[in-house]
């Protein structure tokens, strides 16, 4: 079991064990098999194309309101239905794409980056990946039934309450929050005890791939941030169906309660979409630099520091509504402090490029973009958070390009560069380079075209969710050329989706390891094997792959007639004891369903969340059934 | 890829030009400040945005370095058996990181103190002693102004046009009848919210005499964007008269047609929302229009106030702000008329 008492299995041995692993990793068939998956390869990969698919839906959206803001007067789309749109976009690309997207990122990544065979709870993730896509498909019900959301992503109370929002609009809203809540909640426990107790021998703390670090932080980030959004849909959807009025100002509630809790989730979530994105950069910039990363412990708690003072700054989301100057200097303090711990990343990436020895392909083009755009977004964060100029800037479109150049520069430049970085793993075959680089450049020249003129609007008084201005306003030209740089956007994912599928039959056969990159994902075969790897690795370094192959050990003596794993501890990854994870099942989905009657059926009748717990209970004694031989029969 | 460093370079160029050039925005310009409020904010943005240009042209010009031929590695020294630098380099580059930590946390700590101190100075533009207080009530979508007084004789009440004098200091009080909105005259000061049961205060001035147009700030539902309002700075004296002639009723009609249009205010549904002091006109739902011909725009400023504008907003309300709460009002064409020349006869 240890690495010392390893030994090199002979090669009927390895055929022996290899064909007992493919037998008992392999997936079950038919439908109800499909429905049944458990392994982190698939359900990740659900995960990347079910928000791939919504980042497409939210983009639609997005060049929609371009086109209605192109020109003052505009009558595309009229206010109702822009107010569908600007809502709609903002809670799919908050919960339907960015974080989803990330944790599919995880889930597919982090086992094989550990080393290991799965995530720690299959079931609870196939679970996670059913309420997301219950979530998704309940909001987009309603969009279809003329019941989109309509008050904003953030849904302020009064306007979302009962009496300046009748009708089911912002139940959709809330309740869609509540499904994803409980997929993200899902997916973050199952990646803190991977992380924790599920990495290969040897990898102790401070050899653990900063992408893995990085989703640890975002873990923690979701388990301590999500129960607060949670509180709040939930203080929107009870005054609503129940008359709670726990935020209605009529009654007696507090407003600004609302906003509180929602922020204290609201701004922690920008984290959590961008924590995973940084993570990515890491992993792009060793891979291209060749070198190993520089300041790793820097960088590492770095992160750690952007997880706890990322809880620290919701205030500043709500200096407008003229809280004490006291309360908001300790808001603009943490604000800034925010911006140390990302430039110390920023300062060690470019160390890191600059005593490397680039190869500057596509991934790495858009980690330059990353820095490009990121540098530009954090530092009109900063300021943002001094609170006379948030004053001025609060709520025009300013903050708009601010937080796009964040979100857009610091989360989805490096999602693209990860997945030109990781695309060869998940498929077998490299994406096309020079298209590839195509990409960036459209998408990097639409995005500034699209945001930067966002800037100066703001500036110009132009205040965030109107839906049209009078040509006296002098706003016609910065958002004709808005609209102009979004559908080059468009292009550039046009571009992208062609690749992907171009690549899927015609790209280069990648191998295991085309860029020489250090982490041990790269060790498995491309696309992975349901099992990862024939051997568990042993670790003996932070760069697992760049240790010479003579220094490298596996772990033998597990057994291979069964989905069985090591757990590790907690420190040192020191081999602690063998777990079995569970077969495939059907119950997750069931569960699923079960769960999804009482949610969505509470909406309209509360006599729903009876049924659907009752239901919900059936589904679980189903899921957790004890059932004795875990083993295959050979 | 020097090409990008450049077009950055441009960028930032553009940037300032394009926001120099925003001085000039006629409307509503956060850097074209009329007050010291607003002029503390736009030197505080313009100290900010040098240090931060600064910085992002910094960065920006070594990260493109790091893409010169030497770092690409095409004159190094490959890497391949240990995948590190030498010793040296390393050290150079922990010197390097560390000194732009240290810099970059003394530089935010300066803006920090400049943030703060600008804040403070703000926060004593005011004027406790002999206070001029105008409540300003956000409501779906339009605005309700009231000059506070303690002599009730002195109390104006007005809508989504507020007169100030210049070179004092102005109590906005303000709170909401629904939602939240947002008070926000950006050549003044930034923004307060407007929050139902709840007040908020914030001090405006107005330095030198003008028109400055403010809008809603915060979403506030169908027609969050037309929901303005103006600021009229003048000279004490010329305020002093526009509120005294406000104070007044409204004028009787003095023809046989503005008669005909104030029978026809009276006899439709019209006085259910709207007041006009000296009639029996009084309801309180909707701007009061006591003075409705003296002010600059109609529909909380989303056309100018002409009668032709007038006779389209009263056909068809919601064909020009869709989902406002004014109801349309069938009307005989003959009505029309005598009630737009009634309407515009209230200086």
């Amino acid at each position: 079991m240890s690495p010392a008492e390893s030994h090199v299995p002979t090669a009927e041995e390895q055929e022996q064990h290899l064909r007992t692993l493919e037998n008992s990793w392999r997936h079950p068939g038919g439908i109800t098999g499909w429905l049944s998956f458990t392994t982190h390869q698939a359900i990740g990969m659900r995960y990347i194309v079910t928000a791939f698919v919504f980042l497409v839906v939210g983009g639609i959206l997005a060049l929609m309101m371009r086109f209605q803001l192109a020109q003052p007067n505009n009558t595309f789309l009229g206010p109702d239905r822009y107010n569908q749109f600007f809502t709609t976009h903002g809670t799919t690309m908050m919960f339907l794409f960015a974080v989803p997207m990330m944790e599919g990122m995880g889930i597919y990544l982090v086992p094989l980056m550990v080393g290991t065979r799965n995530v720690a709870f299959p079931r609870l993730n196939a679970f996670g990946y059913w309420m997301y896509l219950a979530g998704a498909i309940f909001l987009y019900v309603g969009v279809f039934q003329n019941a989109a959301p309509d008050v904003g992503w953030f849904a302020y109370t009064p306007l979302s309450g009962p009496e300046f929002s009748p009708g089911k609009r912002p139940d959709f809203w809330a309740q869609m929050i509540t499904f994803t809540e409980v997929s993200a909640m899902c997916v973050a426990a199952e990646l803190i005890a991977t992380i924790f107790k599920m990495r290969a021998p040897g990898m102790s703390l401070n050899r653990i791939p900063l992408f893995c670090w990085s989703m640890l932080v975002q873990s923690f980030m979701v388990i301590f941030a999500m129960p607060s959004v949670m509180i709040a849909s939930s203080f929107v959807l009870s005054d609503r169906t129940v008359a709670t009025n726990f935020v209605n100002p009529a009654e007696g509630g507090d407003p600004l309660l609302f906003q509180h809790v929602f922020w204290f989730f609201g701004h922690p979530e920008v984290y959590i979409i961008f924590i995973p994105a940084l993570g990515m950069v890491s992993s792009i910039v060793v891979a291209n630099s060749r070198r190993h990363i520089f300041g790793y412990t820097a960088m590492v708690l770095s992160l750690i520091a952007t997880g706890f003072i990322g809880f620290g700054l919701w205030v500043h989301h709500m200096f407008a509504t003229g809280l004490p100057q006291i309360a908001a200097g300790y808001f603009t303090a943490a604000s800034m402090m925010i911006a140390i711990t990302s430039g110390v990343q920023i300062f060690c990436w470019i160390a890191t490029l600059w005593s490397g020895r680039l190869r500057l392909n596509t991934a790495l083009h858009f980690v330059f973009g990353f820095i490009a755009i990121f540098v530009l977004g954090g530092l009109s964060g900063v300021l943002l958070g001094s609170v006379p100029l948030d004053l001025q800037v609060h709520d025009t479109f300013f903050v708009v390009a601010h937080f796009h150049y964040v979100l857009i520069g610091g989360a989805l430049f490096p999602l693209f560069g990860g997945f030109y970085h990781w695309y060869p793993k998940m498929t077998g075959r490299l994406m096309n380079e020079a298209v590839g680089k195509l990409n960036f450049w459209v998408l990097f020249i639409g995005f500034n075209l699209t945001f930067f003129p966002m800037h100066i609007l703001g500036l110009k008084g132009m205040p965030r969710r109107i839906y049209t201005y009078s040509p006296e306003m002098g706003w016609g030209p910065a958002n004709l050329l808005a609209t102009v740089g979004a559908c080059i956007i468009a292009l550039g994912g046009i571009i992208f989706i062609a690749n992907v599928v171009w690549s899927r039959r015609a790209g280069k056969v990648a191998g295991n390891n085309p860029w020489d990159a250090p982490s041990l994902e790269w060790a498995a075969a491309s696309p992975p094997k349901n099992y990862n790897f024939e051997y568990l690795p042993v670790v003996t370094s932070r760069y697992a792959l760049w240790t010479p192959p003579d220094e490298r050990v596996i772990v033998t003596g597990l057994r291979s007639n069964r989905r069985e794993v090591l757990a590790t501890t907690l420190m040192d990854a020191q081999p602690d004891h063998r777990y079995v994870l569970p077969p495939p099942s059907i119950w997750p989905l069931l569960t699923a369903i079960a769960v999804t009657i009482g949610f969505a059926g509470s909406v309209f009748n509360e006599w729903y969340i009876t049924w659907g717990s009752i239901l919900s209970g059936i589904a679980l004694i189903g899921w957790f059934w004890p059932r004795r031989p875990l083993e295959l029969k050979p | 890829m020097s090409g990008k460093h450049q077009s950055l370079n441009i960028a930032a160029l553009c940037f300032a030009a394009l926001t120099l050039t925003s001085c000039a925005g006629r409307q509503q310009s956060v850097v074209n400040p009329a007050g010291p409020q607003s002029g503390q904010i736009a030197t505080l943005w313009w100290f900010f945005l040098a240090l931060l240009s600064a910085i992002f042209i910094i960065v920006m010009v070594l990260t493109a370095l790091t893409l010169t031929r030497r770092h690409r590695g095409i004159e190094q020294e490959p890497l391949e058996a240990t995948h590190l630098p030498p010793p040296q380099t390393e050290a150079g580059l922990t010197r390097v990181v560390t000194a732009a930590t240290i810099l970059s946390i003394v530089i935010l700590f300066v803006l920090l103190v400049t943030s703060i101190i600008t804040g403070k100075n703000l926060s004593e533009l005011q004027d406790r002693k002999n206070p001029m207080v105008i409540e300003v009530t956000g409501q779906q979508w339009w605005w309700q102004i009231r000059y506070q007084n303690s002599d009730p004789q002195q109390v104006l009440v007005t809508a989504n046009e507020i007169h100030i004098p210049v070179g004092r200091p102005v109590m906005i009080r303000g709170t909401s009848h629904d939602v939240i909105h947002s008070f926000w005259v950006p050549n003044l000061h930034g923004k307060r919210d407007l929050i139902p049961s709840r007040v908020t205060t914030e001090w405006i001035q107005a330095d030198r005499p003008g028109v400055y147009r403010g809008q809603c700030a915060e979403f506030c539902g169908l027609q969050h964007a037309h929901m303005s309002l103006w600021v009229v700075a003048e000279p004490p004296d010329k305020f002093k008269t526009w509120f005294d002639g406000q104070l007044k009723p409204s004028a009787a009609p003095g023809t046989a047609v503005l008669q005909r249009g104030q029978q026809v205010f009276m006899n439709h549904a019209c006085i259910f929302c709207h007041a006009i002091r000296g009639t029996s006109a009084s309801g309180q739902n909707a701007p009061d229009l006591t003075h409705f011909a003296s002010r600059r725009g109609i529909a909380a400023n989303t056309l100018p106030n002409t009668m032709g504008n007038l006779g389209g907003w009263i056909t068809n309300p919601q064909n020009i702000k869709p989902g406002n709460h004014m109801a349309t009002i069938a009307m005989n064409p003959p009505d029309l008329q005598p009630l737009l020349q009634y309407l515009e006869s209230l200086k």
